[in-house]
């Protein structure tokens, strides 16, 4: 038999074989691996200004504390936390926000005026009014958020899943 | 390189016999109709696959069986199209097991020495049945939960051990967590393993007899 220049019919099975078997690999493959790792892929971040009233709530000197609740959504479930962020605002008008988690174990800080402290009722941490170290058993200050006033109220940059 | 690691496979596993064996084994010439078991097959390999992909994000309880599918169709990538897969994949399930069932009893195909073939086939086929029920409570949702009291219900109309019966088949004298528990555990444990097990033997005998031709106009 002459040896023929063009692919042989064995080949072109081979590779018509291959290539439909990749085409239907992937269009299986790619649905079943999308649903596997869907939970990874979604934005669960959330990126938001929450208004804390106006800025005439907040006396000076004197820190105020503010509650707001954020929804997490996981799956079908819908978990509601709740935060509570002391706000400051200073003599020459700077304003600090600060979270009242401690940065020890997630206990909530207070406020005590007489003390000029914040402190946690769980292992005695003390913070200053700026959320720094006084003393105690935490590792870092007070977690703080980025503020900002339009039209008189205030706004608190929360990022956070 | 293949040809290599093949043939070291091979000396070891007997793949070429296995070939020869369940795919190149002598079958009289047939029709369209024959290729209703392989399509069986098929189709419980489909739902078997697609069913281990639900279970990664369905949970048989009430307070979440209903909402985790919600998820599956709404919330996960192509969840619809599994899910979808799965729901169709089981009624063309029934209806091709039930055709594959008319094939063998109209070409007599039952026949000896195939009764037994036939015995493990009638069992498959109200196993495939079997599942159809258990997975429609699973959704948990009005249609399911009704459809399931109605059928349990008729469980009960049996004489004198119906009540039994409609109790284990509910697990308790009401629809609930546990029904749905046991529904799931035999829909996704019991049913597959015995159905794969009898497939395993209806296959064996398959090879081992060889299939029947079509009957001819003086069989």
């Amino acid at each position: 038999m002459p040896v023929s220049p063009h692919m042989s019919r064995r080949e072109f099975v081979a590779i018509v074989t291959a290539a439909a078997g990749t085409f239907m690999g992937a269009v299986i493959g790619i649905p079943a691996i999308g649903y596997m790792i869907a939970p990874a892929l979604q934005k669960v971040s959330a990126d938001v200004w929450i208004p804390a009233g106006p800025v005439t709530n907040y006396p000076v000197g004197v820190p105020t504390l503010f509650n707001f609740n954020r929804t997490k959504v996981n799956g079908w479930e819908k978990t509601v936390n709740s935060y509570g962020v002391y706000i400051v605002q200073h003599e020459d008008g700077s304003i600090k926000a600060l979270s009242n988690k401690c940065t020890h174990l997630s206990c909530r800080v207070n406020w005590k005026q007489e003390a000029t402290a914040y402190i946690c009722p769980c292992h005695d941490a003390f913070f200053d009014i700026n959320g720094q170290i006084i003393k105690g058993p935490q590792p870092r200050p007070l977690d703080t958020y980025e503020t900002k006033i339009e039209n008189d109220i205030l706004f608190i940059h929360f990022v956070g899943s | 390189m293949f040809q290599k690691t093949f043939n070291w496979l091979d000396e070891r596993l007997g793949l070429k016999t296995i070939y020869d064996t369940v795919l190149d084994r002598k079958v009289p010439k047939v029709n369209w109709w024959f290729t209703l078991g392989s399509a069986s097959l098929f189709l419980f390999l489909l739902q078997g696959i697609t069913g281990i992909m639900l279970t990664v994000y369905y949970v048989p309880s009430p307070d979440h069986a209903y909402d985790s599918i919600q998820y599956i169709m709404t919330g996960v990538s192509y969840g619809w199209l599994i899910r979808g897969i799965h729901h169709w994949g089981a009624s063309l399930m029934v209806l091709i097991v039930f055709f594959h069932m008319l094939r063998t009893y109209f070409f007599g195909a039952y026949k000896y020495p195939r009764e037994f073939t036939w015995v493990t086939g009638v069992l498959l086929l109200l196993l495939t049945l079997g599942m159809g029920f258990t997975g429609y409570l699973l959704p948990w949702n009005q249609r399911a939960y009704w459809a399931t009291t109605v059928a349990t219900s008729i469980a009960g109309t049996v004489p004198f051990i119906g009540n039994f019966i409609n109790q284990v088949l509910r697990g308790g004298s009401d629809l609930s967590a546990v029904t749905l528990a046991r529904f799931f555990s035999v829909h996704i444990w019991w049913f597959p393993a015995m159905i794969a097990g009898l497939i395993g033997i209806h296959l064996y005998m398959v090879i081992r007899l060889g299939i029947s031709s079509v009957p001819k106009e003086e069989d």
